[in-house]
């Protein structure tokens, strides 16, 4: 196509509509998207329609606007904290189980914190109620390992370190 | 905004001094790890693994038979999307554990990957004009889709394997239209994004990328007009990243003409390290390289297979899977001590209707209705067969040792030829639960395999896993496997509108 255009001049005005649309393949494939995605789309929302949208457009809005924000400004939070006080490089220590702890709490949520365990129990006969715990656990073998890399960490630095900085 | 910054850097600078506090603003966002190729190696990740996951769930839908009876089909009103039906397999007996352990284990390992890769592309999402051709604009709605459509799917299926039902309306519908929509967005991302990602990929592993310019390139931003968000200027530059920190500079965008979200990508600089216009072009110093970034996110990931893949296997294996469903522990021990997706209680199974004397199942066909007690089908042949339970929630168990009567010598007491027998309806004593009735083909019905089972692993059926009688078949989705049977009627599907409901 641009060697098409630029063999022979085109009038401003068709410059314009041209950008002003955008690539045709583009469009093309757009075209071809939208279609589905309605075929599909009008089956999905047959039934509660209204709350299958809430669900469907709530969970792109919740997700950038509440959860990458919220997880953004604890970080940044982390991040100048650490460095007000002069721990500027300890942030991957406090950032990384935290982040991992916080994955499984995100994901495993309705079983950590109880809300269907007696569903589970029932249905199951599986115990609903060790999550948590176990959880808990996980997340203080993470922050146990992190801390324990970090001292390791601060050990070997003060070894090498010249005792004229002391 | 950019376009406006790169002819006039001047004309902007007064207004260069609010506008980094808008998100809309390209300076708004400060980490040195977004950049092309950052997001391209996770949309790869994401364009293999969704790939994945969206054929493995058409064929656990394809594994229900949805088009051999209503009873079996949550979506009659699925049109073209069943378009590639067929009758689904005994053969190999592992096929279904599979299929669907990988796609539930890959959607758990798959958050990581997909929270990072929405991270480092939510600049995009505030990017001004909302729209800079129809093209642009159209694409930017169907970024809706994808996102929505991502996050709807991954959310619903978290939510059904934890047994958490608040959803609007049934799972098998929300996730199986969903997926479809979902999938036009991302068919269509995936067509115009990955030729970008792929020769960035390519070009970083060359090592073609030009030196970065410093991130303060011609039309940066003066010293001081620094947020108060950001490091003083000249702020530590100490990095706290693991090996290969030099990885973490910066990408340049200063210089670049066009954002880049959302036009196509026909004419891409070779040389340009960040055609998508990712970059922060005020970076924060970094913490953690780009690397070190990626290395966190494969081991989210990895950290989630590890406490997740357990739940798909027996033993001390299934213990591994600390926090996933069904995993950790089993109900008991002996002979009975395997997963159970739903107990005899909470299906409202009383054990007054499955003595001796209550229970009786009815089995009817052309040769009319014949009633049998448990002590009857005792006294027909016996045979067995070593098949594992998988659950549409993506956990399984380990092949149990079944034995019982098969279906195809009951098609014949119902008068057809056990070689070659008909569909069959299978009836449970059970209320409630979507597959209380439920449709099996007859090449299910013929295979040797496929038994009514009334003992497992060498003991009479507990109460939870069938007692007095179940259906096992090879290679079926556990709902299909029904329990507390009451009543077979062979006949044929095909054609009819699938029977009772």
């Amino acid at each position: 196509m641009r060697s098409l255009r630029s063999l022979r001049p085109v009038p401003p005005s068709r410059e314009r509509l041209r950008a002003a649309a955008g690539s045709p393949l583009q469009l093309v494939l757009l075209a071809a998207s939208f279609a589905l995605a309605g075929y599909a789309g009008v089956r999905l929302l047959s039934g509660d329609w209204f709350g299958i949208l809430l669900w469907f457009v709530g969970a792109a809005l919740l997700h950038d606007l509440v959860l990458l924000p919220l997880y953004t400004a604890a970080d940044r939070a982390l991040v100048h904290g650490l460095g007000a006080l002069g721990h500027r490089d300890a942030v991957l220590y406090v950032r990384v189980p935290a982040a991992l702890s916080g994955l499984l709490l995100l994901l495993w949520f309705p079983l950590i914190s109880g809300r269907v365990a007696e569903r589970y129990e029932a249905g199951t006969g599986l115990p609903g109620d060790g999550f948590a715990a176990r959880w808990l656990l996980i997340t203080a073998v993470l922050f146990g390992a992190s801390g324990l890399l970090l001292a390791l960490r601060l050990r070997r630095a003060a070894k090498q370190r010249p005792p004229a900085d002391h | 905004m950019s376009r406006t910054r790169s002819k006039a850097p001047f004309a902007a600078y007064g207004r260069g001094m609010h506008e980094h506090r808008l998100p809309s603003s390209p300076r708004f966002w400060r980490s040195p790890l977004r950049g092309t190729r950052f997001t391209s190696v996770l949309g790869v990740v994401l364009l293999a693994g969704i790939t994945v996951l969206f054929v493995t769930g058409l064929l656990s839908y394809a594994a229900y038979n949805p088009d051999l009876s209503r009873v079996n089909d949550k979506t009659p009103d699925k049109g073209l999307l069943g378009f590639y039906l067929f009758d689904w397999p005994t053969d190999p007996v592992w096929l279904y554990r599979f299929t669907q352990g990988v796609h539930v284990t890959l959607g758990v390992v798959l958050v990581p990957v997909l929270l990072a890769k929405l991270w480092s592309v939510v600049p995009k999402l505030f990017a001004m004009p909302p729209a800079r051709s129809l093209a642009h604009g159209l694409e930017r709605l169907s970024l809706l889709l994808l996102v929505g459509g991502a996050l709807f799917q991954f959310v619903t299926g978290l939510l059904n394997i934890q047994l958490d039902y608040i959803f609007p309306g049934s799972f098998y519908r929300l996730h199986f239209y969903g997926a479809w929509v979902f999938f036009a967005a991302f068919a269509l991302h995936a067509a115009l994004r990955t030729p970008t990602a792929l020769r960035t990929l390519r070009a970083h592993r060359r090592g073609a990328a030009p030196p970065p310019p410093p991130p303060a390139g011609p039309e940066g931003p003066p010293e001081g007009t620094r947020g108060a968000a950001g490091p003083a200027p000249g702020g530590a530059p100490e990095a706290a990243g693991g090996p290969g920190d030099g990885d973490g500079k910066p990408e340049a965008t200063a210089g670049r003409p066009e954002g880049g979200d959302g036009g196509p990508p026909a004419d891409p600089d070779p040389a340009d390290p960040d055609p998508a216009g990712l970059a922060a072009p005020r970076p924060d110093a970094p913490t953690v390289s780009r690397r070190g970034a990626l290395w966190f996110v494969g081991g989210g990931s990895l950290l989630l297979f590890a406490t997740t893949v357990g739940r798909s296997f027996d033993g001390p294996l299934r213990t591994t899977a600390l926090l996933a469903p069904h995993g950790w522990t089993d109900p008991g021990s002996g002979p009975g001590g395997f997963q159970i997706n739903k107990t005899a209680a909470s299906r409202g199974i009383r054990p007054a209707e499955t003595t001796e004397d209550a229970w009786r199942l009815t089995v009817t066909g052309p040769a009319g209705t014949v009633r049998l007690s448990r002590a009857g089908l005792l006294e027909l042949p016996l045979h067995s067969a070593a098949l594992p339970i998988a659950c549409v929630e993506g956990w399984s168990t380990s092949a149990q040792w079944w034995r019982g009567v098969r279906l195809r010598d009951l098609a014949e007491l119902a008068g057809y030829r056990p070689e070659d027998p008909p569909d069959v309806l299978v009836e449970s004593l059970q209320r409630r639960g979507s597959f209380r009735v439920a449709a099996l083909r007859a090449n299910q019905v013929a295979d040797g395999r496929s038994l009514l089972a009334l003992d497992v692993n060498g003991e009479p059926l507990t109460p939870d896993h069938g007692f007095p009688a179940r259906v096992i078949v090879p290679n079926a989705p556990g709902v299909l496997n029904t329990k507390w049977v009451t009543r077979l009627d062979f006949g044929d599907l095909s054609g009819s509108d699938g029977g009772r409901s």
